[in-house]
Order: structure tokens, then sequence, then C-alpha cells
């Protein structure tokens, strides 16, 4: 018994030494999309992200960002490598605590405000006043209490996308993978969604992945960034920003943050310069 | 300030509409036009009142009813399979598509004889000749509903984990719904424009069948009653649908 217990303390030490698990863990993976010339998106790939983080990951246009969120979600199978979640094996199909949020206008127009957040619960085994109670807090924490019963063609395109965010955080997911959500929005509503996702961040305590083209909100929201190559893409730095988890977007005036801003840009900026070189400017992701 | 405008727009078709109606109304009276060749809309009214309460249509207003009914059910359905058919085909698709821009162009009331010959004189031809009208309609409308579904939202049933019938119930059929609804808007003018072209050149009973009979009696009153009815009919109709569409269409129309 006590040989049990001591085993146990050590166990238990060596976790607090090496720290918990990830939560997604990418191994060597590649991805390469099929065709009379083939497109590698990405390049073998390694990435951990940690319990409770808010991971950004910014690149040049094309690079493969959305090509890494796809394979990370279960969304799309990876060419070579392995992908977990929690452990498990993740191999096209979106694993039960992912949530996802996309680029685009993903509301559905035929449903009210309230049964677009609800969808998220539709298929799931909560009960439903728990289901209720969800919905509500969620219209509620985003702001949309008062637009329960509206269409998603009466909001702004802001508004549209908190509705999106609610969807899938009523499924209370561990993690939660953004793909440039705030992509059509004006600067102003992109701080304050900013500011609204940092708020969501803590009070879950999921862990985030957010792809992003914005250096400044990656720098504003994140833990950590990781950059990424031109095509194919791989992580070539990943910055520690270091900020208090406590933080909004009034830390853009502070110096570091103007400090980070750079670094990534200066990580950036001949990469950028590559996938415009090899697709011309605009070519898409 | 809209919903005004609307109504003000509502108020001048309608002016309009009666307007001509009093204008041909005076043209008769005055017997500018001839009461040969149309009677006064009041007398029109007039006449259909007496025929529908005589319960002496009663019989050919039930075929027609019953032969639109059976050929737009069936439009409906083989032109939505049809659609989802060839929606799923690209290559089948490709090829059919210059055949499927030209199909109006062809007059299928040449072949309702052979229809005739082929099934009797009865309602069977009628039901062909509707779905030949209206099916495509269906079809095509149901493949542009099914292009035109956001890919971020099959990606968003995938996020959810949804089953593939789950996500035609709720997501694909939803959101192609306003296309599938023109489809049925337009099988139904379609199967009323087969069905009754179909009765007034050969058939046995029908409303178009009885225009015909009347106009070859010279029979004026009944003729022009039953054409006012199939007025009446087919616009309450389209236009009842067409105010239930246009309300679909701006509840999603964004801003």
């Amino acid at each position: 018994m006590t040989a049990l217990v001591q085993r146990a303390r050590m166990d238990d030490t060596l976790a607090e030494a090496v720290g918990p698990p990830p939560v997604v863990s990418l191994r060597a993976v590649t991805r390469v999309y099929p065709g009379v010339k083939p497109v590698e998106a990405l390049a073998p790939t390694d990435l951990d992200l940690n319990p409770g983080e808010f991971f950004s990951v910014v690149g040049p246009s094309g690079c493969g960002k959305s090509t890494l969120l796809d394979v990370l979600s279960g969304l799309g199978r990876p060419t070579s490598g392995t992908v977990t979640f929690n452990g498990q094996a993740v191999d096209g199909v979106v694993p039960e605590g992912v949530g996802i949020v996309f680029q685009e206008d993903a509301s559905f127009p035929w449903l009210t405000v309230r049964d677009n957040v609800a969808f998220g619960l539709k298929h799931s085994t909560v009960p439903a006043d728990e289901s209720q109670r969800r919905v509500d807090h969620a219209l509620r924490f985003m702001g949309l209490a008062d637009f329960a019963g509206a269409y998603p063609a009466q909001l702004s395109g802001g508004m549209r996308q908190r509705v999106c965010i609610a969807r899938t955080l009523v499924t209370r997911p561990s993690l939660i993978l953004l793909d440039e959500p705030f992509g059509a929005l004006d600067q102003q509503t992109r701080l304050l969604m900013g500011d609204e996702l940092l708020r969501l961040w803590r009070e879950t305590g999921a862990t985030i992945l957010l792809i992003t083209h914005a250096l400044d909100e990656a720098a504003m929201l994140s833990d950590r960034v990781g950059v990424m190559s031109a095509r194919p893409g791989r992580f070539i730095d990943m910055v520690e920003t270091g900020w208090p988890r406590e933080r909004d977007s009034s830390i853009v005036s502070d110096p570091r943050f103007g400090e980070i801003t750079a670094r990534l840009w200066s990580r950036l900026r001949a990469e950028s310069l590559r996938a415009m070189g090899a697709q011309g400017p605009g070519g898409g992701r | 300030m809209k919903l005004k405008r609307e109504h003000a727009l509502t108020l001048a078709r309608l002016g309009v509409i009666g307007g001509a109606v009093l204008l041909v109304e005076a043209l008769c009276r005055s017997g500018v036009i001839n009461p040969l060749t149309l009677l006064p809309p009041s007398r029109m009214a007039a006449d259909l009142f007496g025929l529908l309460a005589s319960g002496q249509i009663a019989h050919d207003m039930a075929f027609t009813a019953g032969t639109i009914g059976a050929a737009l059910v069936l439009s409906i359905a083989l032109g939505f399979g049809l659609g989802v058919l060839v929606h799923a085909l690209p290559r089948v698709r490709r090829a059919l598509d210059p055949l499927l821009a030209s199909y109006y162009s062809v007059p299928f009331f040449i072949f309702y004889p052979l229809l005739v010959a082929i099934f009797g004189l009865n309602a069977f031809p009628l039901v062909v000749l509707g779905m030949a009208f209206a099916a495509p309609a269906m079809m095509m409308s149901t493949m542009a509903g099914l292009d035109r579904i956001p890919r971020v939202l099959l990606r968003v049933a995938r996020a959810h984990r949804l089953s593939r019938v789950e996500t035609v119930r709720q997501i694909v059929l939803p959101s192609a719904a306003p296309y599938l609804f023109t489809g049925m808007r337009l099988a139904l003018a379609y199967t009323f424009i087969g069905v009754i072209a179909g009765e007034f050149i050969m058939a046995s009973s029908g409303i178009g069948h009885a225009i015909a009979y009347a106009y070859e009696g010279f029979d004026n009153n009944t003729m022009y009653a039953l054409m006012l009815l199939v007025l009446v009919v087919v616009t309450v109709i389209n236009m009842s649908l067409h105010a239930y569409e246009t309300r679909l269409a701006k509840r999603r129309a964004r801003a």
C-alpha cells in the first residue's frame, strides 16, 4: 500500500514537472491536394496545443493556414502524419468537444437568432431545460438577447458572426477553432470582437486556435503565435507574447505590443513576398 | 416607409387592373366593341356566377382540378428527383445543359394527338402533357437551389457531426427552399397551361374542353364566363404564391 502511494506521488510530481498533456498534437502532418499538378499545402508540421492556451496562426495568403485547421479539426484528412485530440486520433470526423467558427457568414438565414444558437445542441443529449439555459446564457453573453427573435438578415455582419460563435459556445467545446472569424469586419468591430473573444476564452477555459491574417489581432489576443512560411506551409517561428490572462484590447498601447507585431512582420515579410511572387498579388489561400 | 411604398405599389397595380376592366366595360356598353366580339366584364361575372350556382360546370371543374393536381404532384416529384440526380452527376449535367436550355422552344402540343392515340381520350395524356411542361421547370429550379447552397453551411453540418440524412433535412432543403418554392410555383403555372390547352385541343371533359365547346357552339356567354374563371383562379393562386415567395426572400436577404 505504502509503495502504491509513493508511486502515485511520484507520478504526480512527474506530471507537474512535465505539465499536462497537450489537447491537440500534430506529428509530421502533411497535406497534398491531388491533381494533374499536385499541390503541397502543408510541409511536415508538428504542433502541440496546451490546455487553456490561446494560440494564433499567421502566415501569408495561400500558406496552408486553413488547411491546417481542416486537418486539425477532422474536416480534412492529412496526407501523412497523425493528429490527436485529447489523446484520440482525429481522422476525417470532427470529434466531440471541438467547436469551429468559420470566416464566412455561416448563420442559417431561415432560422431566428435563438434557433441558430440552439442548433448547436439539437443533436446532443443535453436535456431540453439545460439546452434552454445554455442558449439563454449564450445569447446574453454575446449581447444577442434583444435580437433572439430576429433573423440573421436583420443583423450586421459582426452580429451574425456573434451568432455563429454563440452556436459553437452552447456545445461547451474544450477546443475552439476560429478560421479568420473577423476577416470581413471593420477594424473597430474587430477590436471589440477581440475583447469578447478574450472574455469568452477566460470564462470557458477552452483552448483556442485562431487563424488570422491580422498580425495585430494575433499579437493582442494570443499567448503564443505560430508564424507559417509560404506554401508549403510549416512553422518558422513561435512567438510567446507573455500577456497576462486578464487582458483586453487596451494592451495595444503597451510598447511590447508593437515589439511583438514587429517581430511577427519581420518573420513574415520575406514569406509574404515569396507567396506574392508565386501567386501574384491577390492570390488565393 | 418601405411598407407604405409597397402598399402604394399594390394599390397602383390594382388600380391599373381595375381601370382596364372599367375601360373595357365602358367600351362594350357604349357599343364601341361589338358584344358578339367581347362581352362586358360585368356580364361575364354575372354569367360565371350563374354557371357556378347551377352546378353545370362542377364536373368539368373537378376533372380539370384533378388532372392539374395529379400532373402537379407528379411534376414536382419527378422534377425534384431528376434535379437531385443530375446535380449529383456533373458529366450528365454538362451533356444535358444545352438540351435543357432549349427545352421550352419545343412545341409540345404537337405530341398531344400521339399521347391520345397511345393512352386514349382520358385524363392520362393531359397529365403527361402537364408534366412535360412542368417537370423541367421544377428540375432546373432544384438544380439552381442545390448549386447555391453556401459551402460553408455544409461544413457547419460536418462540424456538428450531422449524418447525411440530417444534413439534407436540416441544411440542404431549408437552404434550397426558396428555389424549390419557385420551381413549384412555375410547375403550377406550366401545369395549368399544359392541361387546359390540352383539354382545349382534344378532350371529353374539363374547363378547356368546355371553353372549346362553347366557342364552337357560338355560346359567348359561357365561353367568356369560363375564361374569366380560369383567369381569376390562375391570377389569385399565382399572386398569393408570389407574395409568399417575396416575403420568404425578404426574410433571407442579407442586410
